[in-house]
């Protein structure tokens, strides 16, 4: 259809000009993806010397990580999916974080 | 560095989250969106950090062991510094735009550049050298 004329059921001057619901949309999916490759090289850390019991937790553990911020992840980019989003709560931002900061004792115990 | 009261009032704000969403007035809903992006792009300059820490065991193999464990120790501990400081700073603004205050200064940037530029000289240094040796 032309864009010239929009019809009455688009939601027209409520969505924000400067697009901050999406733009904070993609900021979820760019750290998602993040989280991602972070996990992958994890995994892949955990495997390094063969595959041992202990090396299988690790794995299960990077799983239960990755899998935890895939759900705030997906539950935020839900959330934000309207015209006025209300702010991020605390558990989210604390579930975020707590995933980063596993993936970093994980790896400093795979060390040794 | 933060004073007594400011380390108690972060205490509080730790283990009273809910009381954020009460004290002032609820600001735009765009700040608080910029402020979530911010949170975003630290935690995932501190997922890099943490998959830096990752690559360079994995993939420098013919560094001596104690260097390449240490320069993983390393990478790993800055980036669940840089997790825990992005939460705690995102709260701290917050709070700050719902009381009308200026928004919390931070010279962690500055240390974390200078850390990480440190961090990447000792590699290069140790690599060329492995690579010479």
């Amino acid at each position: 259809m032309p864009a010239s004329a929009p019809s009455p059921h688009e939601r027209p001057a409520r969505r924000d000009p400067g697009l901050q619901p999406e733009r904070t949309r993609l900021a979820w999916r760019r750290t998602t993806l993040s989280c991602t490759v972070a996990t992958v090289l994890a995994v892949r850390q955990a495997l390094h010397r063969g595959v041992t019991p202990v090396s299988l937790a690790a794995v299960a553990l990077c799983a239960l990580v990755w899998l935890a911020f895939l759900a705030v992840a997906h539950r935020r980019t839900l959330a934000l999916d309207t015209a006025r989003p209300d702010r991020m709560r605390e558990r989210g931002a604390a579930t975020a974080v707590a995933c980063a900061v596993c993936l970093a004792a994980l790896g400093v115990a795979l060390l040794f | 560095m933060p004073d007594m009261t400011g380390l108690r009032r972060t205490l509080h704000l730790w283990f009273a989250p809910r009381r954020v969403g009460e004290e002032g007035r609820t600001p735009d809903y765009r700040f608080s969106l910029a402020n979530e992006r911010t949170f975003l792009a630290w935690i995932r300059t501190a997922l890099a950090l943490v998959g830096g820490g990752f690559a360079v065991d994995q993939f420098l193999p013919h560094l001596r062991g104690w260097v390449r464990t240490a320069l993983a120790v390393a990478l790993l501990a800055v980036g669940a510094l840089a997790s825990l400081r992005a939460v705690n700073h995102w709260v701290r603004c917050e709070r700050a735009m719902r009381r009308g205050e200026d928004l919390p200064a931070s010279r962690f940037p500055t240390v974390l550049a200078l850390v990480v530029g440190l961090l990447a000289l000792c590699m290069l240094v140790v690599v060329v050298l492995g690579r010479g040796g």
